[in-house]
């Protein structure tokens, strides 16, 4: 399969197997912190603060762009508690199961025509498996911490996640019923030369998925939020009654996990419906090849995830939150029928036509 | 050396503390003892509510308050009527002049001065502003009980304007101490009414924007509504008061129903009651509150008396012997103060009636049965200010 940026090495170099892992690893290292800085510094400090007329941090460098880095710091160098009672095999593990789940969604993330970490067959697939493996790591957080606000919490997002499992990967199987693959380059090549009923739009190549799909589309960012555990759907951390839910006890470096865990996943999540919605790397009129399109796409696919991201994080700065029973009630009564029906309506169109 | 305390006391401070110990980790077979507070987010201040959850339903509470108690009553009783208002000004710290109000009303009504009708005038705006300061933070901070965080910040915002006048004004943004016997510290600075004018255009535009923000929202609707329903004879059983007791239907306001010294009946205004007795029906009447409280200011102004602001008054205030009861509309519900005088130079005893305090009494009969997302907001909407229950 594709190389990793294969065109960045000429053909006369031929990287070992090893190498080319090694690589691979470095960067997605990298990528999730990163991203995590800079949906942080983006939404978090700046974009928020201008939704609430008010500065956000401003001491730390120009503007305070420097903030991340001093909080960054602030975390490292603090103490790593535990409670008495807690279960500190368990209560150290789960940050890093919710850690892992966030760089494993990296994995898959197409940034080019040639450019993914690995370019699976079962792309989606993995990507939507790997990201529900926070759920161990949660619900281990919430017990082991052994406080009864953690407890809840765990519970609390336990339920959820698995409520919201079901609806996100409902939006996705309509764009994966449409690109006919699973394999996210092919669902972004499918984007590139799809029509809408032999139309293109504008008279450009290519229809995004989410001009068909878009009750798909809505479905997949509704419960991405709630797998984000973001307002409205943030019972699980919701800070004015669990005091912050399966995060209570954790400090230092550890809680920086579930930190990194929490906007690195809503950065990786909104890359992917970038992906799977908004033809992912491809930007219509631009058939660029080698390191070039290469690049491009990455700037392609980082403003298109930028677009999902204000979305989310819009949503998260307006709306008060449900109550777990409302939010049960939203994802099985409202979300997946209509997600089913959307489905429906794509096999048949998609049969007829 | 020797310790002063004895082992008896010893043993049973342990033991005091084993107790607390056990309702924050024990995990009984019977439903689950959870201790909100004192130290906890929701409860702004050190407000302690045990509950015992099944699930998370709600099946016993208990509010524990106390621990910000500061002794207020008895430390008016050695102190002269004048330093008395420093005190009272921290009762409720958010609509501080509001306190001094009632208290200045009681020992004029026992020393038989009245203060000239100017300083009533600038009273009434102060009172109201301070209202208007108090009740536009909750209006925000139901917001961030609710999860939207949003929504404070605007409140903080406007409400600074009100701040910036309540200082300019009496030279203290939270605590003026402004109020005298017989009258007012000094007089309005130049250029205050015009200011206060802009100002209270602006609450009512902050009005507007947190109803479209806020109260609009379907899931703030979806929270509030129906949720914590007290009917209006509960609410007279336990004695609540202000916006509270008017959510649950009761047509009752101080400031109109009982004659007062104070302006507000030479103004045009209303009294907003809700049938429902809910979530939403608490912060909708705060709501026109904020927005009647404001029209009264504008109104105030308008045909604000020239004149004096100070009665005649001995420079050492003795007040003659005697008992007052006044008690006033104030932002969080009906607050009294019953003075009794025994001719000195400072109270001989002072009873503070404050209103959140009679408010969160209803906390066990009206947290039965919910669940604690729902405590959260009911506890919100109730409104209550920790100094105003411990004082």
């Amino acid at each position: 399969m594709t190389h990793l940026f294969a065109t960045l090495a000429s053909p006369h170099i031929h990287l070992a197997y090893w190498q080319e892992t090694l690589i691979k690893v470095v960067l997605v290292l990298v990528a999730v912190p990163t991203a995590t800085a800079i949906i942080v510094q983006t939404f978090l400090f700046k974009v928020m603060a201008y939704m609430q007329s008010r500065l956000g941090p401003m001491e730390a460098g120009p503007h305070g762009s420097l903030q991340l880095l001093a909080d960054g710091v602030k975390f490292v160098q603090k103490e790593l508690l535990a409670p008495e009672r807690a279960d500190r095999l368990v209560f150290g593990m789960a940050p890093v199961i919710v850690l892992l789940s966030t760089f494993m969604l990296y994995v898959v993330i197409p940034v080019g025509p040639g450019g993914a970490a690995e370019n699976l067959d079962t792309g989606i697939f993995f990507a939507l498996a790997v990201s529900s493996i926070s759920v161990v790591g949660i619900l281990a957080a919430g017990w082991a911490s052994a406080n009864k606000y953690s407890l809840i919490g765990g519970l609390r997002a336990a339920g959820q996640l698995i409520a919201y499992e079901l609806p996100l990967v409902l939006g996705v199987v309509g764009v994966v019923m449409l690109a006919g693959t699973l394999n996210l380059q092919g669902i972004v090549q499918a984007q590139a030369s799809w029509h809408l009923f032999g139309h293109t739009i504008l008279g450009l190549h290519g229809v995004p998925f989410v001009i068909p799909q878009f009750v798909g589309f809505l479905t997949f960012l509704v419960a991405a939020q709630a797998e984000l555990t973001q307002v409205p759907f943030d019972m699980p951390v919701a800070e004015s009654e669990l005091v912050a839910g399966y995060q209570t006890e954790y400090s230092g470096l550890l809680f920086l996990f579930f930190y990194i865990g929490e906007f690195g996943t809503a950065f990786g999540l909104s890359a992917i419906a970038a992906t799977l919605f908004l033809g992912g790397w491809y930007l219509p009129g631009f058939h660029a090849h080698g390191f070039g399109g290469d690049l491009l796409g990455f700037g392609v696919l980082f403003a298109k995830t930028m677009a999902v991201a204000f979305l989310i994080f819009w949503i998260r700065f307006t709306y008060p939150r449900f109550r777990e029973d409302q939010l049960q009630a939203f994802a099985w009564k409202l979300l997946i029928p209509l997600a089913l029906v959307n489905l429906g309506v794509t096999a048949l169109v998609k049969v007829v036509a | 050396m020797a310790s002063t305390v004895s082992d008896r006391q010893r043993a049973a401070y342990v033991a005091g503390q084993a107790a607390d110990a056990r309702v924050n980790i024990e995990l009984e077979a019977e439903g689950m003892t959870l201790n909100i507070g004192p130290q906890h987010p929701a409860t702004h201040g050190t407000l302690r509510i045990v509950v015992r959850l099944d699930g998370e339903q709600v099946i016993w509470a208990e509010p524990v308050p106390g621990y910000m108690h500061r002794g207020y009553e008895k430390l008016s009783e050695v102190r002269t009527y004048p330093q008395v208002t420093t005190l009272i000004n921290r009762i409720d710290w958010l609509g501080s002049f509001c306190n001094e109000v009632p208290f200045i009303l009681a020992a004029e009504q026992l020393m038989g001065v009245e203060a000239p009708p100017r300083a009533q005038w600038i009273r009434t705006i102060l009172f109201e502003l301070g209202r208007i300061a108090n009740v536009t933070l909750f209006l925000g901070d139901m917001g961030v009980q609710l999860g939207a965080i949003t929504p404070v910040f605007y409140a903080f915002r406007d409400r600074e304007h009100v701040l910036n006048l309540i200082e300019g004004a009496t030279g203290g943004r939270f605590h003026p101490n402004y109020d005298r016997i017989g009258g007012l510290k000094e007089d309005l600075p130049k250029g205050w009414i015009d200011e206060t004018k802009d100002v209270m255009k602006k609450v009512r535009g902050f009005c507007d924007e947190i109803e479209d923000l806020l109260m609009g929202s379907e899931i703030f609707q979806a929270r509030c509504r129906g949720i914590g329903v007290i009917p209006p004879a509960i609410a007279l059983e336990y004695g609540m008061s202000g916006a509270n007791a008017r959510a649950s239907g009761i047509d009752f306001d101080i400031r109109r129903d009982e004659a007062s010294p104070l302006a507000w009946k030479s103004c045009d205004w209303k009294v907003w009651t809700h049938p429902d007795g809910d979530s939403f029906a608490r912060y909708w009447v705060r709501l026109q509150e904020v927005r009647e409280a404001s029209k009264i200011v504008d109104q105030l102004l308008d045909s604000l008396p020239s004149g004096t602001i100070q009665a005649k008054v001995p420079r050492i205030i003795k007040v003659p012997a005697g008992e007052a009861w006044v008690h006033t509309e104030n932002p969080l519900g009906e607050m009294g103060y019953y003075v009794i005088s025994q001719g000195g130079l400072g109270p001989f005893r002072c009873k503070i009636r404050t209103p959140s305090f009679s408010n969160i009494s209803v906390v066990p009969w009206v947290l039965r049965g919910v669940f604690v997302p729902d405590v959260i907001t009911i506890l919100a909407s109730l409104y209550f200010i920790l100094g105003d229950i411990d004082r």
